[in-house]
């Protein structure tokens, strides 16, 4: 049986090494050539003391906390009331619906949505407000990347929630605990998980969005998947690219580190 | 388990099905398999009635591949793995896969009505002789602007565009080249400059602009300048057409004081298959007829005399479009700086996005 079982495990380690671990060795390899082909430190001193590429790093943390937190606002209480509905999974389904569709399609019908001539403006005008400047802001481009991003947060805080056994939630409201104590005690503390895969699945995608920073943001947003893009395909300058790659891969471990799950030494008893 | 069995064969079912029925499709078309060419283009570059017509007169049929920018076209050619026939990489990108060996050279002897080509774009610094490449279509990079938002006399040279009256209101295409070297210009520098205290200037110079950007922006600069968007872009002569087609209150110029000359040429790539194919296409490309009809299509000026002659007055003598010889002699066209100096240019460039406002 032992046999077999290797056995069968072997198309899924070939897939790992060639789709996970080769790629992540090549950009690491790829990270220490300048752009003169020497090897050495060169692209990672330039990350770690150009005001430039340290203010962007910074920039994109800024932003994709503030998308994170934004979408885990929304996420959590819709994830809640979808959970106290008749047809969830129907509700489910339609939250889930818009990420079948492509990602630029979406940013596009933003632009038409928030442009001069776009639905809002179109409506600020009829109430008398006048035409406001909505795209290439820092607003409107916050708002449509915790638009997209909503779907992953939403998901594993339903299946959280949904998890949660109700007779908990019972026993806290018979001991004589107010709303706001049985959540903060109790669902939220039991829903936690879901919260922090919420929260990985949409954060690191969130610190390297580069499509939407140039359509929504006009590229007043610039993010370190500006600087990826650029250097890959304008520069040509992989090893750069590449680092900037390994820093954000670095910051992925660190997120995971922190909002993953610890294993409780000694336990409680 | 048997469920997922049989939902699994039954995917697997539809796959074989869609692919016998493209298959046929394709037959159905009169594709035999080697009577083809596979052009790699830029996105909506060739008017595809002149496709239609190719595989009439010959048979060949014309599979297109489009690429976004220079330098993805050079990766994926550079990684191999592709069959493109033919490809069209701007004048830098020309010389820079030249450096690289990835083109081979074209048969001046096969070619018929080479002479069609207006010696003013051939012969260029990029590809001496054009042994390597043929231009299909040449073109600026100027401003274009709205009436309506601004007065015509007021935008006529790219230091106009650091006036406070276009506050917010300027658009600028999203290429380190072209807006480093608009920079340039202003100063009198060129645009192929490695003086690195010339490029820090010029960073200055466009961080002084910034007040009045309003976003760096790529294609998309069409639809938001035909829509009203902003009063003024900086773009290339060919999207300016398309803005213009749209939009009755747009204008395009290129400054007096100069601007970029840029080409984008035929060439055969080192993974060139169908040779046959090959020619029998640059040769229909060149005949008049033909480049006329693309260039009205396109709306790009093409080098093509007998093509020019053939257009409509209004476009072969719109100078807008088909600057005048004094126009024409101050332009610059790119040359190939080599990676190094590219990410310098690409550098400031960054630098100059990164600043706030």
């Amino acid at each position: 049986m032992k046999k077999y079982s290797a056995f069968y495990g072997v198309p899924y380690i070939i897939w790992l090494i060639l789709f996970v671990i080769a790629p992540l060795v090549l950009i690491a390899y790829q990270s220490f050539f300048t752009i003169g082909g020497q090897m050495s430190w060169a692209n990672y001193q330039t990350y770690f003391h150009s005001g430039t590429y340290l203010r962007m790093t910074l920039n994109s943390i800024w932003y994709a906390f503030v998308i994170t937190l934004l979408t885990l606002v929304i996420s959590y209480p819709t994830a809640y009331i979808l959970n106290q509905t008749r047809h969830k999974q129907l509700w489910l389904l339609l939250i889930i619906l818009p990420t079948w569709i492509n990602l630029l399609l979406k940013a596009y019908a933003f632009i038409g949505i928030f442009s001069q001539n776009g639905a809002i403006n179109h409506f600020l005008r009829f109430i008398g407000i006048g035409p406001q400047q909505l795209l290439f802001t820092n607003t409107s481009f916050v708002l449509v990347a915790a638009y997209i991003e909503i779907p992953f947060m939403i998901l594993p805080i339903f299946n959280a929630i949904a998890e949660l056994n109700p007779s908990l939630i019972n026993a806290s409201r018979d001991l004589g605990a107010t709303n706001w104590q049985t959540f903060s005690k109790v669902i939220f503390p039991l829903t936690l998980n879901g919260v922090k895969t919420g929260i990985q699945t949409v954060f690191i995608p969130s610190l390297s969005l580069f499509m939407l920073t140039r359509l929504i943001g006009g590229n007043k947003v610039i993010t370190l998947g500006t600087a990826i893009e650029q250097h890959f395909l304008v520069t040509q300058n992989w090893g750069m690219g590449s680092t900037i790659g390994v820093v954000l891969i670095l910051a992925m471990v660190l997120i995971m580190f922190v909002t993953g799950e610890r294993r409780k030494r000694g336990g409680d008893k | 388990m048997k469920r997922l069995i049989s939902f699994a064969l039954a995917i697997l079912a539809v796959c074989a099905l869609l692919v016998l029925g493209s298959s046929q499709l394709r037959a159905a078309n009169g594709v035999k398999a080697d009577h083809k060419l596979t052009l790699y283009n830029w996105g909506d570059y060739i008017d595809p009635a002149l496709l239609k017509k190719f595989q009439k007169e010959t048979g060949y049929q014309v599979q297109i591949e489009t690429f976004d920018s220079n330098e993805a076209m050079f990766t994926k050619i550079k990684q191999g793995g592709t069959n493109y026939d033919l490809a069209v990489p701007s004048d830098y990108m020309i010389q820079k896969m030249r450096r690289a060996h990835l083109l081979k050279p074209i048969d001046h002897k096969r070619l018929q009505g080479l002479q069609q080509l207006n010696p003013r774009f051939l012969n260029q610094s990029f590809d001496r002789g054009n042994h390597y490449s043929l231009p299909y279509f040449w073109g600026t990079l100027g401003i274009v602007y709205n009436d309506q938002m601004i007065a015509s006399q007021a935008i006529q040279h790219w230091q106009d565009l650091w006036s406070p009256k276009l506050r917010n209101q300027l658009m600028l295409v999203d290429s380190a080249r072209d807006i480093m070297g608009m920079a340039l210009i202003t100063q009198g520098k060129s645009v192929n400059t490695t003086n690195q205290a010339d490029l820090e200037q010029a960073k200055k110079k466009l961080q002084r602009l910034m007040p009045n950007v309003k976003a760096i922006v790529a294609d998309e600069i069409k639809m938001y300048m035909a829509q009203n968007e902003a009063a003024a872009a900086v773009t290339w002569s060919g999207e300016a057409a398309e803005m213009m087609a749209n939009n009755k209150h747009l204008h395009y110029v290129v400054p007096s004081e100069g601007s970029n000359l840029w080409f984008d040429n035929f060439v055969i790539p080192k993974t060139a298959k169908h040779y046959q194919a090959i020619y029998a296409f640059l040769n229909f490309m060149l005949k008049p007829e033909n480049a006329a009809q693309n260039a009205a299509y396109v709306g790009y000026a093409t080098p093509n005399q007998g093509a020019q002659h053939l257009l409509p007055a209004s476009i072969s003598n719109d100078h807008q479009f088909y600057p005048n010889d004094k126009v024409l002699a101050r332009l610059q066209v790119y040359a190939d700086l080599g990676q190094k100096m590219i990410g310098v240019y690409n550098d400031k460039f960054l630098e100059f996005k990164m600043y706030p406002r």
